[in-house]
């Protein structure tokens, strides 16, 4: 019986990646000008700050963590993670007070939903940043 | 300042934004990253305009 070899890869060096990622999250496409990915990086800010911008012109609301039923938990905590996952443009945006009540209407419901979507592009520009910090894409 | 989109137009933002990043992100070579953009985009258009007529017809 062949025994299988399961080879563990060694996990990738902190210093490798947590900065690439770290400016991510802060500066859409920033983990790739960081590693030299100008092109792409352009894109990403681009594509990111414009859907976020968009969703702030379409008075879209911010979540909030709440508590309650299953269903409210993992919507507004969700969506919060996602809002915060826009990096420096969700906190300038809190910090220079932007607040907005969820009300009915479909321009401000686009809106919520164009500002989730930032974050969770976002996270998705995170993770090629990290790809290619490690090497495992060029 | 505050803008008013029709659906169409906030779902055609929304499309072209979300292709740009998946298209960036999912492939390795610029030229496949460019022809996954417009697919992803093509996608979006077809499930926009299908989904349209479908409660256009949906609704009698």
């Amino acid at each position: 019986m062949a025994k299988e070899k399961i080879q563990k890869q060694a996990a990738p060096p902190l210093g490798a990646w947590v900065p690439a990622v770290a400016l991510g999250w802060l500066i859409p496409g920033g983990g790739h000008f960081l590693l030299k990915r100008t092109g792409r990086g352009g894109l990403l800010l681009a594509s990111v700050t414009g859907m976020f911008l968009c969703g702030l012109l379409m008075r879209g609301a911010m979540f909030q963590p709440q508590t309650g039923d299953f269903l409210t938990i993992i919507i507004n905590t969700g969506g919060f993670l996602g809002d915060v996952c826009s990096g420096i443009l969700y906190l300038l945006s809190v910090w220079l007070g932007y607040t907005q009540a969820d009300v009915a209407g479909h321009v401000h419901d686009y809106g919520t939903k164009f500002l989730v979507t930032a974050g969770l592009l976002n996270i998705l520009a995170m993770v090629d940043a990290y790809e290619i910090a490690i090497g495992r894409k060029d | 300042m505050h803008m008013n989109l029709s659906h169409f137009e906030a779902a055609f933002l929304f499309s072209l934004f979300t292709s740009v990043v998946l298209g960036v992100v999912t492939k390795r070579t610029d030229r496949d990253r460019l022809h996954y953009g417009f697919y992803t985009f093509a996608c979006f258009m077809l499930a926009l305009f299908g989904i349209g007529w479908l409660m256009y017809f949906g609704h009698g």
